[in-house]
């Protein structure tokens, strides 16, 4: 039974990459944005640029997974395909699953990308497992965060403008191109409400030499960031069809 | 429960806050016989498909389709359904063949299989020539067909068509209704809402009449015209729903 639930999420990820995120506008947001976001930092402000290759692979991961699933769940519920799925022996948790599985797909690609070519071209080495520990659980987190704030609203529009509060928010508050702890004490209480903040942090541990055990403790957070996200999404959405 | 009897409704209602979109409708489709469920817009007949087949769930009453409950078999029941709602909402982006694939994964459909039973499909729809272009280049008869040919990818053994003729030209709707009536050849049992009554009269062995989400009568198109003294199911409809005088008036009004 659970290798069938299993199946029809991957089928609905894997139509989703087709039908939407291997187009430019996901890809332009997904990996454009943030190295032009990036190198606009280091331009202003050159030094080290290996410090940036955090929070540029941050950002990766923050809006690959978030550029399509902000608004595909509210445009097929608009032409009405969203309710097609549901006619299919399938639930509407193993939708919202196949929809996020996409969004992390995607921004796997993105990532592997963005840090294949920064480990080569700058030379870093970077402890695998911990990337791992790390990336993994933030691709679904921000995938989830992004259908979450799309099941908040009824427009496409809404939800695009609705998430890049958070996004903006993140890129700012968690350390993507300002160290936290440079920041006031009270924004750095706040930081760490954020995921991206453990994602940044995590990220910065994984390209130091040193071995760190509080990695372990970051993917616990993030994977609790993505149970609080993915819940009220499958709740709001069961709303929808009421 | 009868064996020829697969789907069975007791006293099903639905509310939406104050509006009562259904109100305790009971009846009974047998296997192989094509049902239809008429009445005016806003009549209900959406929202009792909608609950059948999954997407909307009752407020009272129950439901069960080949003897399984709505309310805790229903994925069971949906790998035993095609439906068809009234808009053809298939992905526009993906071909004609990769739609149905797609569908074909999501209903289980053996990988051997797939490709076999689409351009089967794809052939049976006369879409064949046309199974790579996307959805969207599709003309409204075509999109109909195809979402028809979805709904049947997994070999369903009840057919739930909502307003399948709508907003097609008199080619496509002749056409479909043909179509609708091979499937009924091949055993399948089919539950058809329409506007359309002279389809209803030409297609269906049983209708129930729904007005404002009760049922008013269920029978045959002949005894409904024979009981009602008319010579057409439009006529015997307009009588029985009582809406007779309203349109007498406004044909006077002329």
């Amino acid at each position: 039974m659970w290798h069938r639930n299993l199946r029809g999420i991957f089928y609905i990820a894997l139509k989703d990459m087709k039908t939407y995120y291997l187009k430019p506008p996901a890809v332009s947001w997904g990996i454009v944005f943030p190295i032009t976001w990036i190198l606009a930092f280091y331009l202003r402000n050159p030094g080290d640029f290996k410090e940036l290759i955090p929070g540029l692979i941050a950002m990766t991961i923050l809006f690959s997974t978030t550029s399509a699933e902000a608004v595909v769940l509210n445009f097929e519920l608009r032409l009405g395909t969203l309710e097609r799925l549901l006619l299919a022996p399938i639930s509407i948790p193993e939708v919202l699953l196949g929809k996020v599985l996409g969004g992390v797909i995607f921004g796997f690609l993105m990532t592997t990308i963005v840090t294949i070519v920064s480990v080569l071209v700058l030379r870093l080495h970077p402890n695998v497992l911990y990337l791992i520990l790390i990336i993994l659980p933030s691709l679904f987190v921000f995938s989830s965060l992004g259908a979450f704030l799309c099941v908040m609203v009824k427009e496409v529009f809404e939800a695009q403008t609705l998430l890049n509060f958070p996004r903006f928010l993140m890129v700012f508050l968690s350390g993507v191109v300002y160290p936290v702890s440079k920041m006031p004490l009270a924004l750095q209480y706040f930081s760490y409400v954020l995921p991206l903040t453990y994602t940044v942090d995590g990220l910065r541990l994984s390209f130091s030499v040193a071995s760190n055990k509080i990695i372990f403790l970051y993917t616990l957070i993030l994977f609790g960031f993505f149970i609080l996200f993915i819940f009220p999404a499958v709740k709001l959405l069961y709303k929808k069809f009421e | 429960m009868n064996k020829d009897i697969v789907i069975q409704v007791s006293d099903l209602t639905k509310r939406y806050g104050e509006i009562l979109a259904i109100d305790y409708i009971s009846f009974e489709v047998k296997e192989g016989e094509v049902f239809g469920f008429l009445g005016p817009n806003g009549a209900g007949k959406t929202t009792t498909i909608r609950i059948l087949t999954g997407l909307s769930k009752p407020t009272e009453g129950e439901a069960s389709i080949f003897g399984l409950s709505i309310k805790t078999k229903i994925t069971e029941i949906k790998k035993r359904i095609g439906v068809v709602p009234e808009i053809s909402n298939l992905y526009d982006e993906l071909s004609a063949m990769d739609n149905l694939i797609f569908m074909a994964q999501l209903y289980g459909v053996p990988a051997l299989e797939r490709k076999q039973r689409a351009q089967e499909l794809l052939k049976t729809f006369r879409l064949y020539e046309r199974k790579d272009s996307p959805f969207r280049t599709f003309s409204r008869g075509m999109k109909r067909a195809l979402t028809i040919a979805v709904a049947l990818i997994h070999n369903p053994k009840i057919l739930f068509l909502d307003e399948p003729t709508v907003g097609l030209d008199v080619v496509a709707a002749r056409s479909l209704r043909n179509l609708i009536s091979n499937l009924r050849q091949q055993g399948i049992t089919i539950f058809l809402t329409t506007h359309y009554l002279e389809e209803a009269d030409l297609l269906c062995d049983r209708v129930a009449i729904l007005v404002k989400g009760r049922i008013l009568t269920i029978d045959t198109p002949l005894n409904l015209k024979a009981k009602t003294d008319k010579k057409s199911l439009e006529e015997a409809f307009m009588k029985i729903t009582g809406l007779e005088p309203e349109i007498l008036a406004i044909e006077k009004g002329k």
